[in-house]
């Protein structure tokens, strides 16, 4: 068991499909300025920085190296996570464990990604292995459309039940200042867009942004000295099963089904739905925002449909769901993660702004990467 | 035993992946690379703080972390710190037939060096310690080109 660590400053910058005003280096220094303001904290005070992105997606390797200048790294320890989709919630993880093992005690974490530079699913196709499944490797939607189509068959899911997902995540962007896309839309828009995947619509999957965000972990004693309210880290798993996409079990999501039941053990969940005061989640694409609901424990297995239908996952329901538009509203890939772990503890510390949820006690974070990773991290008002 | 080689038919897959990239040359190095392109001018930034003057510039100073948005105009003359010959060719990775000689010119009135070719001289004669002087580029495009390279001063 680790200490005790708790999140004492976020930052991220205002994301777009190009912010051609600033190179990737310089996003980076966006993001560490604002969590550093934010922790009102300077960077003497940071012991260590940890960086995260997608290799080949700026065609640059190396980012703990030529963005030393931005990420305000220079003589400190500092080093680079890639780990796909995940990278922003190991990034989280890695927040956790290095401030948890007692080595440092403040720690910068650092997500960004200039998606505009390059071919993302060119750039994606090359984790794929490449003397088997690269060639029939159809990109990031092929798989969760298939996935969707499966559960659809499986449990009379719907188009629709998804275009309620979309919707609620888009609308729930427009409060969100730093969100990428800022486009109110109805059920009707989503079903209405261009098929890119069938079952997935151009209005159900996220888009990729220009953007970075920072989170500042702190052990607890610094924590309780420069934060008055710090989101606490209650639980960080990981799980991974990949060997190949053909193994994968796709009609349920097994990695997401273990991290989250683990984590809730850790932190002493027995009702997720109830004791959840918000969740930002790694929703890629609308689909996920069905399908995933069941891996959650939220119901039984099926009965995630209902819960979109009812209406419990949106802003004012039983368990709002990305009060920031999640995924669906700005995909940075690098940051995506460390964004649902910065909006969660924003959630907590009370510091969301338009899109703050009243009370929040506890949050749940999740992360998604590769085929199929999950990340689960669980965030508290009170000390674990 | 059989040698453990006779037990493996070499198959082996060639590869070759193509992806095309763009890259924002970002708020500070665009007027960098406008002020060469527009006046053929080389400026550095100042930090407010540690008064290092970085060229190229940029937006933060790598030891303070603050903005640099103080900035001075170089004379374009400077000393060869440090060289190499390149004698090897290496097709789609070197810009120029070897041999040819790059270096690092600590550019007067800047305290960081700048990476460039050193053209106008027998690559055997070249020495550290010479003085240089940047020769720029006839057609501009706000790239790094518009050096064309370095030469000794007379
Ligand atoms: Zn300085």
């Amino acid at each position: 068991m680790g200490n005790r660590v708790g999140i004492i400053g976020v930052g991220q910058t205002h994301h777009a499909a190009k912010r051609l005003d600033a190179s990737g280096v310089e996003l980076i220094s966006e993001a560490v300025t604002r969590s550093l303001d934010d922790a009102e904290m300077t960077l003497d005070q940071i012991d260590a920085i940890v960086i995260g992105n997608m290799d080949h997606f700026e065609n640059i390797n190396y980012v703990d190296m030529w963005a030393t200048d931005g990420l305000g790294a220079c003589m400190k320890p500092v080093f680079k996570v890639s780990t796909g989709g995940t990278t922003g919630t190991t990034l989280g993880a890695c927040g956790y464990y290095h401030a948890g093992c007692g080595l440092f005690d403040t720690v910068m974490m650092v997500g960004w990604e200039k998606n505009s530079e390059s071919d993302t699913q060119a750039a994606i196709a090359t984790c794929a292995n490449p003397v088997l499944e690269r060639d029939a490797f159809a990109g990031a939607i092929g798989p969760l459309a298939s996935e969707y189509s499966m559960y659809m068959k499986a449990y009379g899911a719907t188009q629709e039940d998804a275009a309620i997902v979309a919707v609620r995540d888009r609308n729930n962007a427009l409060n969100n200042q730093y969100a990428h896309n800022q486009m109110k839309v109805t059920v009707e828009d989503v079903m209405n867009s261009p098929m890119l995947s069938f079952p997935i619509k151009f209005l159900d999957i996220c888009p990729r942004s220009d953007g970075a965000c920072a989170v500042i972990f702190a052990s607890e004693e610094k924590a309780k000295a420069l934060c008055p309210r710090p989101a606490w880290v209650h639980a960080s798993v990981v799980r991974h099963d990949y060997t190949h996409f053909g193994d994968l079990e796709w009609k349920g999501m097994p990695t997401l089904e273990r991290a989250s039941k683990e984590a809730y053990k850790i932190a002493g969940i027995a009702d997720p739905l109830k004791e959840f005061d918000v969740a930002e989640l790694y929703i890629p694409a609308s689909t996920c925002g069905v399908k995933w609901m069941d891996s959650l424990w939220f119901c039984d297995k099926g009965g995630a449909p209902e819960l979109v239908r009812k209406g419990t996952l949106e802003i004012d329901g039983q368990l709002p769901v990305n009060p920031s538009g999640g995924v669906i509203a700005t995909n940075p890939i690098g940051a995506t993660g460390l964004i649902r772990v910065g909006e969660a503890a924003w959630q907590i510390m009370g510091r969301a702004g338009d899109h703050q949820v009243p009370d929040v006690e506890k949050a749940l974070v999740t992360g998604f990467g590769g085929c199929s990773w999950s990340d689960v991290i669980i965030l508290g008002a009170e000390l674990p | 035993m059989a040698d453990w080689k006779d037990e493996v038919e070499e198959i082996v897959f060639d590869g070759k992946i193509c992806v095309p990239y763009s890259w924002t040359v970002g708020s500070t190095l665009s007027k960098w690379y406008g002020m060469m392109r527009d006046n053929a001018e080389i400026w550095a930034n100042r930090c407010p703080s540690c008064e290092m003057v970085f060229v190229p510039p940029r937006k933060k100073c790598i030891y303070c972390y603050k903005d640099m948005n103080d900035w001075v105009k170089l004379a374009g003359t400077g000393v060869l710190e440090t060289y190499t010959v390149v004698q090897h060719p290496e097709p789609g990775v070197y810009p120029k037939e070897p041999p040819f000689v790059y270096g690092i010119v600590k550019m007067d009135g800047a305290d960081t060096g700048l990476v460039h070719f050193i053209e106008g001289v027998e690559p055997d004669k070249v020495k550290s310690g010479m003085r240089v002087e940047a020769v720029m580029s006839k057609e501009r495009e706000g790239n790094f080109m518009d050096i064309e390279c370095f030469r000794p001063i007379e």
